[in-house]
């Protein structure tokens, strides 16, 4: 189950810059930890962050160990025409989370 | 000289009364969000970078989700949580019959599980448990703290108050010591908060994640290097009137 936040402005003007919020639930865990037993706690971050706009990525990001747990992700975009606003985030294990949400454009 | 004993019980007890409630003062009573950077503050207003949503959301899923031998959802029964839950943070924890024990929000749904559901109970401090807690403590963010009247809950409360004032661990610190007595002043570079728990379960920056008040209380037992002790009642009791903010951030 994906709990990931994410705020796209239902409306905007066409040529309007918007800002785009992405938060994911995830325990960026650095690899650099040592558990309760003495082993090392294996590493599992989100290693990219993705945005695309109508198919097309527009922004994306590379996340590394020095970041918190529960990244959260804000940019901005050029409101061009009405779609979908996709996110993925992928981690080192390889699961790929996703969330959109729909942007009119007026 | 006789008849003088019993006025000076009651001038006994009236001071008593006022050094007992000297820490704070009626009126003065204001939540950890007021101690805070104005970033974290930013960061608890606004749902949108709230961590603490995230567990919300998450609650929201589990509260449709259907579990147990009995097969239904919290849902099932207490239908749309907006309207049955708002409120009940507000006036919890609880005096449950069964138990003849007060018990917590996240000890409650676990009791729901058992006897309804008949589901394994979620393990405390796991983030289902503080999810649905969440979730269920959300519905009543903006009401005032309004502890419950049971009187059956007075001998608990009472012995709150008491371990609340008691100087404990190596440090020889009682809660009141920093949190009555100190309020606003710093502590290293920390500034001192009343100590309402007005917005459990909550995120904490220091944990990177929710956790709940019990965890909270752990956290300040480690800190004058006492065991822990259970005061969740004393405390909703002195953040009477305060508004419930679930999920709050701290840091």
């Amino acid at each position: 189950m994906a709990r990931a936040l994410v705020n796209v402005p239902k409306m905007a003007r066409q040529g309007e810059v918007v800002e785009i919020k992405a938060m994911i639930a995830h325990p960026m865990e650095t690899g650099y930890r040592i558990g309760p037993n003495g082993s090392n706690i294996p590493r599992d971050i989100i290693r990219r962050f993705a945005c695309s706009y109508n198919g097309e990525e527009v922004f994306s990001a590379d996340l590394f160990p020095a970041v918190s747990a529960n990244p959260f992700i804000a940019f901005t975009l050029v409101a061009t025409t009405s779609g979908t606003i996709d996110f993925t985030w992928t981690d080192d294990v390889g699961k790929i989370q996703t969330a959109s949400a729909m942007i009119t454009v007026n | 000289m006789h008849a003088l004993w019993p006025l000076a019980a009651v001038g006994a007890a009236a001071i008593c009364g006022i050094v007992s409630a000297a820490g704070i003062e009626d009126g003065e009573e204001r939540s950890g969000v007021d101690f805070m950077t104005p970033e974290t503050q930013a960061l608890q207003a606004d749902d949108m970078s709230n961590p603490g949503m995230l567990w919300v959301l998450q609650g929201e899923q589990l509260w449709q989700q259907a579990e147990g031998r009995a097969d239904v959802a919290c849902a099932g029964c207490h239908d749309d949580a907006s309207q049955t839950m708002r409120g009940v943070a507000a006036r919890y924890s609880a005096f449950d019959a069964a138990t003849e024990r007060p018990i917590d929000l996240a000890g409650r749904i676990n009791s729901c599980r058992a006897e309804r559901q008949q589901a394994e109970p979620l393990a405390p401090e796991s983030d289902a448990l503080l999810a649905l807690t969440a979730y269920v403590a959300h519905q009543s963010r903006g009401m005032p703290i309004t502890p419950a009247t049971d009187a059956r809950l007075a001998p608990f409360r009472d012995n709150g108050r008491r371990l609340f004032q008691s100087r404990i661990g190596q440090l020889e610190l009682s809660c009141a010591s920093c949190h009555d007595d100190d309020w606003g002043k710093r502590l290293g570079g920390s500034v001192i908060p009343q100590a309402h728990p007005t917005g459990y379960p909550l995120f904490r920056l220091e944990w990177q994640t929710v956790g709940s008040l019990q965890r909270r209380l752990r956290n300040c037992m480690i800190g004058v290097r006492a065991e822990p002790l259970d005061l969740e009642l004393h405390l909703t009791e002195r953040a009477r009137g305060l508004l419930v903010e679930t999920p709050a951030v701290r840091p």
